[in-house]
């Protein structure tokens, strides 16, 4: 597979999860301040502005609105919604012969249906069926991917790609809320907080699963373990991880290269998820341990470009 | 369509009673259906000089082309002359020049050609073919009979909207299709594939399987959908000048798994953009040290370098004389009657009939750098009068011909538009015609320029099989 095509296909996976996760944060945002007071609503909105690693206003003012419309439709913003979809449909357009038709057709319909929104009072109402359609829309790519796409390299780098920014993303998640709100670990939250917990779950589209697996009663020692360490939910860090490497590994089979150095680092990092203790994570510090997780993640990333996208044409020649 | 007013012609009349009895409504939706097919699959081209919105979508009309069995069987056996008497021609030119010092075709207009390339000279290309695909623009003369309007050597397009429409058709008049027995296009892909494939060089171990690409300019080239599409089709890597590079003069490509070499390059770049050592230094779509490693033998490019001599419009005009030269055969297919401008006496007339002429420059395409004589203003024609004076070689005339009409599903009813017809020919070990051709519509009432570049659509071409 070429490099450049393999480089497209990676980016244009991230950008499609990253505008999914904004989609999603802002329409539980949406939903929560329903039920809440204007001030813890701002309160909310700084964690998604630094959940999201969006710049703060500049006149210090959280207006709904203006914070929405950069975040969504706003195309002089790199990271909105629309520059996100834009991003991922101009990677694949670039690479279409790599995916199925069916997948370029599922992309390109998201962003004409996305591209064709136009911001404004009475859309910001009903916004969250804006919200509801990307994410359906990313499902609905994710199925036609995985369905109609030959599972070899090319999709591997989907994987790949999909999973390192989920990755990054929930962990910084998981890391601007358990240090910015104040929780007493294994007992069960109350009345206005447990809206804040509400949202952290659905926010990783996780609050039924968890429901399942430790019921309605929430504990911050255990929301954090589910989005940290649970196995099996595909929007928690370890599965991303696991998810990470097993893609890492089957790309190094197949392109027959001893890629000793994204493979062990990703390893390394599931190692680490996978012996976590939530316990001991939470004593010394959560917010430590998810930055080292992102610290990891970043390196596995720099190491997947140096191998196979970006390598020195010396290098390959004596190969 | 119509052999007199309400009376469709033979081939015609199973179409014709389909539209009368066919509710408007029902086609509105299926026209509706198609273009939001085409919107969704991304079957754009793009505009040059268009700010707004480069990309657009292809128009597309409903209404198919019927050409029976007899026609196509001429079409097909006049091509085939004509792209073999073509690529002996290039041979010719690029080696001893026979042609010339025979005085068939004038040697300045060969070497005066902006597309003649010296490089080329003595230089053996794989198996002798200069032209592995071509696609000749037909144009239906008054008296019914099929005429060359123009050669496309260089790196003719369209043929993956012939393969987009044939599907959609196929999807709207299923039985009608059926019923009618159209010959099948669909594998131009796999005949374009076999066609490359035998001009891999040999190397020393030979290698069974050559590795053949698809060079494109990149996504904003104007065919950038056909690129992706045809090389889906093949099921060959689709690269870019960064994707390449030339070490010993081998051509490899960068992968995931290490470089590999490339025996093939189909190339959708023109020449001038191939390689910014041998050719523009400016062109970033290129690979450096390409054309040497063409050159060395490593690496066999379609179609070869320097093919333009032979598209360039004013050796069209000797097209039939190089047929009679080197085949000693009349030629198949007439050619449009042209004047060459840098002949004095043929140069008078056309200056005191620019009102009725259309002249055309020699080496452009797509319809760019065209005057159309009966639609001009008297500015217009001044500014060609001018530009003619200045430079003579490069510029013929035509008659303005009144190309013949098909109808066309717009704004709800069916209407006559002008259309010409590009049919592919493939010539490698064995010569392929897919049965067929992108059928290009005048879609502005009255217009005579088909290009998609100036407004034109396309439609699908059904050629009957007996």
């Amino acid at each position: 597979m070429l490099s450049r095509v393999a480089d497209s296909l990676y980016w244009m996976s991230r950008y499609l999860e990253r505008a999914e996760h904004t989609a999603r944060l802002i329409d539980v945002d949406f939903q929560l301040r329903l039920d809440q007071s204007p001030e813890a609503g701002s309160g909310r909105w700084l964690r998604l502005l630094e959940a999201l690693q969006a710049p703060r206003p500049e006149d210090g003012k959280i207006d709904a609105t203006t914070l929405t419309h950069i975040l969504t439709l706003d195309k002089t913003n790199p990271s909105s919604i629309i520059s996100c979809v834009a991003a991922a449909r101009e990677n694949l357009r670039q690479v279409r012969e790599q995916c199925s038709s069916e997948m370029w057709e599922q992309l390109n319909r998201l962003y004409l249906q996305v591209n064709s929104t136009i911001s404004s009072e009475a859309w910001l109402l009903h916004s969250y069926v804006f919200f509801r359609a990307v994410q359906e829309g990313a499902h609905l790519f994710q199925g036609v991917t995985d369905s109609t796409m030959s599972h070899g390299e090319g999709w591997q780098y989907i994987q790949l790609g999909r999973y390192v920014e989920r990755t990054d993303a929930v962990a910084r998640l998981i890391g601007t809320h358990l240090s910015r709100l104040p929780y007493s670990p294994d007992q069960a939250v109350e009345s206005e907080e447990y809206l804040e917990w509400v949202g952290l779950l659905k926010s990783c589209a996780a609050f039924e699963a968890y429901c399942k697996k430790y019921t309605a009663e929430l504990r911050p020692l255990r929301v954090a373990e589910f989005l940290l360490l649970n196995l099996e939910f595909p929007h928690s860090v370890r599965f991303s991880v696991d998810m990470v490497h097993a893609a890492l590994r089957a790309i190094a089979e197949m392109t027959e290269r001893k890629a000793e150095q994204p493979v062990r680092l990703a390893g390394r990092l599931r190692a680490t998820l996978s012996f976590g203790q939530i316990d001991e994570i939470i004593a010394s510090g959560a917010n430590a341990y998810v930055q080292s997780v992102r610290q990891q993640c970043g390196q596995a990333h720099t190491a997947i470009h140096q191998i196979y996208f970006d390598y020195p044409v010396e290098s390959a020649l004596n190969h | 369509m119509f052999e007199a007013p309400g009376v469709p012609r033979p081939h015609y009349k199973a179409l014709f009673q389909t539209l009368l009895e066919l509710p408007p409504e029902e086609m509105r939706k299926s026209q509706q259906a198609a273009d939001l097919s085409f919107l969704h699959q991304g079957i754009t081209f793009t505009v040059y000089g268009n700010d707004e919105g480069t990309e657009r979508v292809f128009p597309n009309d409903l209404l198919p082309r019927i050409i029976p069995h007899h026609e196509w069987r001429k079409i097909e056996s006049g091509l085939t002359q004509r792209i073999a008497a073509l690529n002996l021609f290039l041979e010719d030119v690029y080696h001893g020049g026979r042609i010339l010092a025979d005085g068939i075709v004038p040697r300045e207009l060969v070497y005066s050609c902006r597309h003649f390339r010296r490089e080329m000279r003595n230089l053996t290309v794989p198996r002798g073919i200069y032209v592995s695909i071509c696609g000749t623009d037909l144009v239906r003369l008054p008296d019914g009979s099929f005429a060359v309007l123009e050669d496309n050597l260089r790196v003719p397009s369209g043929v993956s909207y012939m393969l987009a429409n044939r599907k959609v058709l196929k999807k709207v008049f299923p039985t009608l299709f059926r019923d009618y027995g159209v010959s099948p296009v669909e594998h131009y892909a796999q005949a374009l594939l076999a066609t490359l494939r035998p001009l891999s060089p040999l190397h020393s171990p030979p290698r069974h399987e050559p590795t053949v690409v698809l060079l494109t300019p990149g996504v904003f080239n104007s065919a950038y959908f056909e690129h992706t599409f045809l090389a889906q089709q093949m099921g060959i890597e689709l690269v870019e000048g960064r994707d390449l590079l030339v070490h010993d003069n081998v051509v490899y490509m960068r992968t995931t798994a290490g470089l590999k070499r490339v025996d093939v390059i189909y190339r959708r770049v023109d020449d001038d953009f191939l390689d910014p050592l041998s050719f523009r230094r400016d062109s970033s779509l290129g690979v450096p040290g390409l054309f040497n490693a063409y050159r060395a033998g490593s690496v066999a490019l379609a179609n070869a370098v320097g093919t333009g001599v032979a598209d360039d419009k004013a050796i069209y005009a000797y097209v039939p004389a190089i047929i009679r030269y080197y085949l000693g055969e009349e030629p198949i297919l007439a050619n449009v009657q042209t004047y060459l401008l840098s002949d004095p006496s043929q140069r008078k007339y056309v200056l005191e009939h620019l009102g009725e002429l259309v002249v055309k420059a020699v080496g452009e395409s797509g319809g760019y750098g065209m005057l159309i004589g009966p639609h001009s203003t008297a500015e217009q024609r001044e500014e060609f009068r001018q530009r003619i004076l200045a430079e003579p070689r490069n510029y013929i005339a035509q008659p303005t011909l009144s190309l013949s009409r098909a109808p066309c599903f717009l704004d709800g009813e069916a209407q006559a538009r002008h259309v010409d017809l590009r049919p592919y020919i493939l010539y490698g070990e064995n010569v392929t015609l897919v049965p067929g051709g992108l059928t290009r519509v005048a879609l502005r009432r009255g217009s005579l320029v088909v290009n998609s570049s100036q407004g034109g659509g396309s439609k699908d071409t059904w050629v009957l099989r007996a």
